[in-house]
């Protein structure tokens, strides 16, 4: 009985430690938002490697399950003979829950590992020592840049995610499941509401810091070799889908409970 | 220049550094040596403010090192690392000039490009390799690099972490010359950390032994070879017969 409690108390402490770390972390993280110097260049660079670079992705991430979330409902609603709640129900599907979710969690799978293995890499290769006997904080210099850029980006993608997700719903409902096609769009637009809109924005500045700070966290705390830049990189893509689907919920619930 | 008083440095139970005292004069080259995990490595990130020890004074000017102004500090210090810590991303010019482009040493980019070519040359390496990416070249470039860049900025003090590490012997005496010859004409104060004893005596004025944590032996170079220090013989001429245990 003891070494249960023992081992419960362990396991307790170990995770109030790691959330303190985390804390510490992003609290130094942000810290450094209003105090030079500032690096411009490594800031653009991580905007186009978060954001244009994972247009591909997004897009064909969002256009199949938008056309799939189309065939559901319509199979699913026919049971009602609520078949022409297709275009309504997609577009909701789309930009309250699956665009940010499924965009959040295919950046995490692509930025967050990324980020985490190149700094890692850097740590265990004594980059990040060199960064800092060259006079340049690494948070400063490697976190900050790329935390900025994915919140700032992911809005965007989330954006264009929700756009390509309603258009595949659009090409399904039209040119498969036979809806007219000013019809579908109509219905569409005038079924979101502003709300819709705002919420998945911000879910995708959320989900965009989470999957930054994952990567930078886990490759900051990485162990040495390539084990640890595996364990480091395995890790990051874990704690990041895991903080989205929980952030997720915690703002649905705050933008939409009745 | 550098005063280290009674340091000391444990991870976990593993005291590394257990009272190390150690003296660099200005403008002086100190080898550091002793066997592997004996902490040569982490007495130069001490210094550096890289690790924090668990206690003992880092003097450099008679300042403490923790009460200094961080940058103006680190802006005194060239660094070469063992591996080269070369930035993958950037190109070689970019490395070598990483610090006249950003912080308080920025220089406009023109001006820290014709330096950055400029230390390349002086360390045997064309400007043809400026704009490569450091995975583009040899160990031995790299390590040329690595020495370019700790020079860029003309620190007052240099430190090498096992500047010939991985390199054929010719490279290595290469490199050996090199850190003499620039350290003799720019009149820096250098710590270089080895075990090969070829570096010591084409780099050193003075040696230090670490052994057991703490400086087993320290004096002139010149000295070293009549020491009568039965682990700095042993170490010295590589025997496994002597007071150092062979398995660590």
């Amino acid at each position: 009985m003891s070494r249960l409690l023992a081992a419960i108390g362990a396991t307790t402490l170990g995770l109030l430690a790691a959330i303190g770390r985390l804390a510490l972390f992003v609290g130094e993280t942000l810290s450094h938002l209003f105090r030079p110097p500032f690096y411009p260049r490594e800031f653009g660079h991580a905007l186009i490697q978060i954001g244009y670079f994972s247009l591909p992705v997004v897009g064909l991430t969002a256009l199949f399950t938008g056309g799939a979330l189309a065939l559901q409902i319509y199979a699913g609603g026919s049971r009602f003979d609520a078949q022409a709640v297709v275009p309504q129900i997609v577009a909701i599907g789309m930009v309250r829950e699956l665009g940010p979710v499924l965009v959040g969690l295919m950046i995490a799978a692509r930025v967050t590992s990324s980020i985490a293995a190149e700094i890692a890499t850097m740590k265990v290769t004594e980059q990040i020592d060199a960064l800092v006997t060259l006079s340049t904080h690494p948070m400063k210099y490697l976190t900050l840049p790329r935390v900025l850029a994915a919140t700032l980006v992911m809005p965007v993608l989330v954006g264009i995610g929700d756009i390509i997700g309603i258009f595949g719903g659009y090409l399904v409902g039209t040119e498969r499941l036979g809806f007219n096609a000013a019809a579908y769009l109509k219905n569409t637009a005038d079924f979101l509401t502003r709300l819709d809109i705002i919420s998945s924005l911000v879910k995708g500045a959320v989900f965009g810091f989470i999957a930054a700070l994952m990567g930078c966290y886990y490759g900051m705390q990485s162990d040495r070799g390539a084990m640890g830049v595996g364990r480091a990189t395995k890790s990051s893509v874990v704690a990041a889908a895991i903080l989205i689907l929980a952030a997720n919920f915690i703002l649905t619930e705050a933008f939409f409970s009745a | 220049m550098i005063r280290l008083t009674d340091l000391h440095k444990s991870f976990g139970n593993n005291a590394v550094l257990r009272g190390v005292d150690l003296h660099v004069p200005k403008g002086e080259s100190m080898v550091v040596i002793g066997g592997s995990g004996t902490g040569k490595s982490v007495l130069i990130k001490c210094i550096l403010g890289l690790i924090t020890p668990d206690s003992g004074v880092i003097e450099v000017d008679g300042q403490d090192v923790t009460e200094a102004d961080r940058d103006a500090f680190l802006a005194r210090f060239g660094m070469l690392f063992q591996g080269g810590a070369l930035f993958d991303s950037l190109p070689v010019w970019q490395n070598v000039a990483f610090r006249l482009l950003r912080g308080s040493l920025k220089r406009p980019k023109s001006e820290a490009r014709e330096i950055a070519i400029e230390k390349l040359r002086r360390v045997g390496l064309s400007s043809d390799v400026a704009d490569r990416l450091p995975a583009e070249l040899s160990g031995g470039m790299q390590k040329r690099v690595g020495l370019a860049r700790a020079i860029a900025a003309n620190p007052e003090i240099i430190f090498f972490d096992e500047p010939t590490t991985g390199l054929d012997p010719i490279m290595a005496g290469v490199i050996n010359d090199l850190i003499r010859e620039i350290v003799t004409e720019m009149g820096a104060t250098a710590i270089t950390i080895t075990h090969d004893m070829a570096s010591v005596r084409a780099i050193a004025d003075d040696v230090a032994m670490l052994h057991a944590g703490k400086v087993r032996w320290s004096g002139p170079v010149s000295k070293m070879d009549d020491s009568g220090d039965p682990y700095l013989h042993q170490f010295i001429t590589g025997s496994a017969e002597g007071p150092i245990e062979a398995i660590r």
